[in-house]
């Protein structure tokens, strides 16, 4: 991990009017002033235990070693509250999320930066917890964290901590061809039950008090990519994780991408009692609501019982379903047959979903 | 979830579908009271495949829909004024005021905090004493008990810093003034299961008597909605006008007790200005006497800005059923859920959000 800015280096030693053992237990903004309370922050907290997944070089900037392969990016920044929730936590969501971009676009995950942007006052013990979930994470999904950054901000600036990430992955042959190859009679499917990070987030975030509580999809969706680049290869037309909006902004997405008509029905799509009880009260979709571990895909007609049989074989995909076609264009880019069979327009999730009153 | 899942069975509701279409012998004309039903009719594509045996028109169940532009413009001054925060339902957050919305308060600055129950609001009051917070108090009667237990605890906890922007509505005095109009289109009602579970329907009796009207007290589940309308159609086809209540596993006669004496004790009936109404005699709830220091109207200066209503939008024809929302010259041109003209696309249980939303053919990739 890189320590890149060094601000009024030392200065404030001499002037602050706290002995430093007042703050021995939170992060305070001297943490982020560069000096020996930095790189003791840092040394001491962030590197030890971020050690197994880290590379060791302070220097500026890291070399990459070159495999001739191409490469891809992604950036992506976190700013989850609470930062626990069930089933995960703001560290592994980021590391999660961040090599989730690079799997979906076809790339084994393999290095990333981690940029921490701390909120004066957060408990050590809060931050190390954190960190110790990304080193799992990290490990688990074999990717190097290569530099890094730390800044703390003022009270109020930020909600306890944001991270910030930088992904680099390997493209593997063969590369999904994305959303614009989109045939009429491809087949969606989607890796899991629907909305379960967004439920889980809110229901402790606004203490909602339902039992049992929702648990976060968060995890690594690499492994099965994996699986069906190995099984289904060019069969598979695009992948993508469904964030925020849910399922439903992805098939908009796509849905402009390639002008045709992508049409799911009810009955198939895989949602917990959990999250369907909290829909249900709040007057929320489950289609509308953000996953973190769940994907959604597009593979050629007739291969969607197989992928389907290769999803289900991973843990936490056992719901893996078809739920849906793409057709030629009609009068609603996405639709939706409901109880009855009729087709309905699906909406395109508009801000953040609010519940409603009655 | 199973409990929900047996009143959605594709095939029950075929049947119902049959019966209903068997039973009617001419087109029958229903009214469902309640947003939360018109979106339901919509959703589960019920209202489609009744086309040209019953015509489901909309009533003026929306809540969110009928709040006054005045109330609305109030909150967002509130959330605008330093040390207060404004909590409200998240519903109300979009829909527009005079000139903005909450959101766009809360954009702008505005301390808007969405909660999921007024109890929250009460918690909020008690995590930050240095502040007032008001709380937005909207919704029929099925809220209404909710916000007199926010207002109790309150007054418990000894919680000063918490008062109500009261804005409750009555659903009967609604369709009273509906079907007191000459030319409505009514030939029966299901009334809202959920209001009539916390106050009972015991008062339809004099209203179904009056007017003569079948009134069926009806769920939201597809199942419901359809027994609900065979019913209404049955009554019809016999002329006959009683009330029913195919609500049975959720609504008794005489409502909640505990619900409605608590309502009692901290509200009072009054008059109510109506968005798109209005006032409605007796058609709202507002704190008694020995509450109001709860009362934020009572405790806030107010300034009196003119209330600007917005010509083009025909919430009131589409709220009594008059206009169908896709006959709305505005709607889904310059009239749609991300630039709304009125509440009733505004809001989730909104008549024209909902065709909007669920509706074949709109036209939805412009
Ligand atoms: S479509 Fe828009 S303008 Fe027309 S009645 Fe509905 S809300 Fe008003």
């Amino acid at each position: 991990m890189t320590e890149r800015e060094g601000k009024s280096q030392g200065g404030w030693q001499l002037n602050c009017p706290v002995s430093l053992r007042d703050y021995a237990e939170c992060v305070t903004l001297a943490h982020g002033e560069g000096g020996r309370l930095s790189r003791k922050l840092i040394q001491d907290r962030i590197l030890k235990i971020l050690q197994p997944v880290a590379s060791q070089s302070l220097d500026d900037s890291t070399r990459l070693p070159h495999s001739g392969q191409p490469l891809a990016m992604t950036t992506d920044s976190f700013v989850v509250t609470p930062l626990f929730f069930p089933g995960g936590d703001i560290g592994s969501l980021a590391i999660y999320g961040t090599v989730n971009d690079l799997a979906v676009s076809g790339a084994r995950p393999r290095w990333l930066t981690l940029s921490l942007i701390i909120e004066e006052g957060l408990p050590l013990a809060v931050l190390e917890r954190i960190l110790e979930s990304v080193a799992r994470a990290a490990g688990e999904t074999a990717v190097q964290v290569v530099a890094g950054d730390t800044k703390v901000v003022p009270r109020g600036a930020v909600d306890g901590l944001f991270i910030n990430t930088a992904g680099v992955g390997e493209l593997l042959e063969p590369v999904p061809p994305g959303p614009a190859q989109l045939q009429a009679g491809d087949e969606l499917i989607v890796s899991g039950p629907l909305g379960q990070h967004g439920m889980a987030v809110m229901a402790v975030r606004e203490e909602l008090g339902i039992e049992p509580l929702p648990q976060s999809d968060s995890g690594s969706l690499y492994p099965a990519v994996e699986q069906l680049r190995l099984t289904l290869g060019t069969r598979i037309r695009c992948l993508r994780d469904a964030t925020r909006g849910g399922v439903a902004a992805v098939l908009h997405e796509w849905a402009e991408v390639c002008g045709k008509t992508l049409s799911i029905e009810e009955r198939t799509l895989p949602v917990t009692p959990e999250v369907r009880g909290i829909s249900e009260l709040l007057g929320l979709d489950p289609l509308h609501i953000a996953n973190e571990g769940t994907m959604l895909l597009a593979v050629e007609q007739g291969v969607a019982a197989e992928a389907v049989a290769q999803l289900q074989m991973i843990p936490g995909m056992e719901r893996a379903s078809r739920i849906g076609v793409v057709r030629e264009r009609g009068v609603a880019p996405v639709t939706v047959q409901r109880t009855l069979g009729a087709e309905q327009p699906l909406a395109d999730p508009l801000g953040s979903p609010l519940p409603r009153i009655c | 979830m199973k409990y929900l899942d047996e009143y959605r069975d594709p095939a029950a509701a075929q049947r119902l579908l049959a019966e209903i279409r068997k039973t009617a012998t001419r087109r029958w004309t229903l009214m469902e009271v309640c947003g939360g039903q018109t979106h339901s009719l919509l959703r589960h594509g019920i209202a489609a495949e009744l086309e040209g045996t019953v015509e489901l028109i909309h009533g003026p169940g929306c809540p969110v829909c009928v709040t006054s532009q005045v109330d609305i413009d109030f909150a967002c001054e509130l959330a605008q004024r330093e040390d207060m925060i404004l909590a409200s339902f998240g519903d109300m957050l979009r829909v527009p005021g005079s000139e903005r919305s909450l959101l766009d308060v809360r954009t702008a600055g505005g301390q808007v905090q969405v909660v999921y129950s007024p109890l929250d609001a009460v918690r909020l009051a008690q995590k930050n004493p240095q502040r007032q917070i008001v709380f937005f108090a909207v919704g029929f009667e099925t809220t209404a008990p909710a916000t007199a237990l926010a207002v109790r605890q309150a007054e418990r906890d000894g919680v000063q810093n918490f008062s109500l922007l009261v804005s409750h509505v009555r659903v009967q005095p609604a369709m009273e003034s509906l079907v007191k109009t000459p030319d409505h289109r009514v030939q029966a009602f299901l009334a809202a299961g959920h209001v009539c579970t916390v106050m009972g329907y015991e008062s339809y009796e004099s209203f179904v008597e009056r007017y003569q009207l079948p009134v069926v007290v009806t769920g939201f589940e597809p199942l419901d909605l359809l027994e609900g309308i065979l019913a209404c159609v049955r009554q019809l086809e016999q002329g006959q006008a009683r009330l029913e209540n195919c609500y049975a596993r959720a609504v008794q006669a005489a409502g909640n007790r505990a619900a409605r004496d608590l309502v009692q004790e901290i509200y009072q009936i009054n008059d109510r200005t109506w968005r798109g109404f209005g006032v409605i005699s007796r058609g709202g709830l507002e704190l008694r006497p020995e509450w109001s220091h709860f009362d934020a109207r009572l405790r806030f200066e107010k300034s009196e800005l003119p209330v600007l209503e917005n010509d083009a939008c025909r919430s009131y024809d589409v709220m009594t059923g008059q206009l169908k929302p896709t006959d709305c010259p505005e709607f889904g041109k310059r009239c749609s859920p991300d630039s709304p003209l009125g509440a009733p696309m505004v809001s989730s249980e909104g008549a024209c959000a909902a065709y909007y939303r669920y509706a074949m053919p709109v036209d939805h990739t412009t």
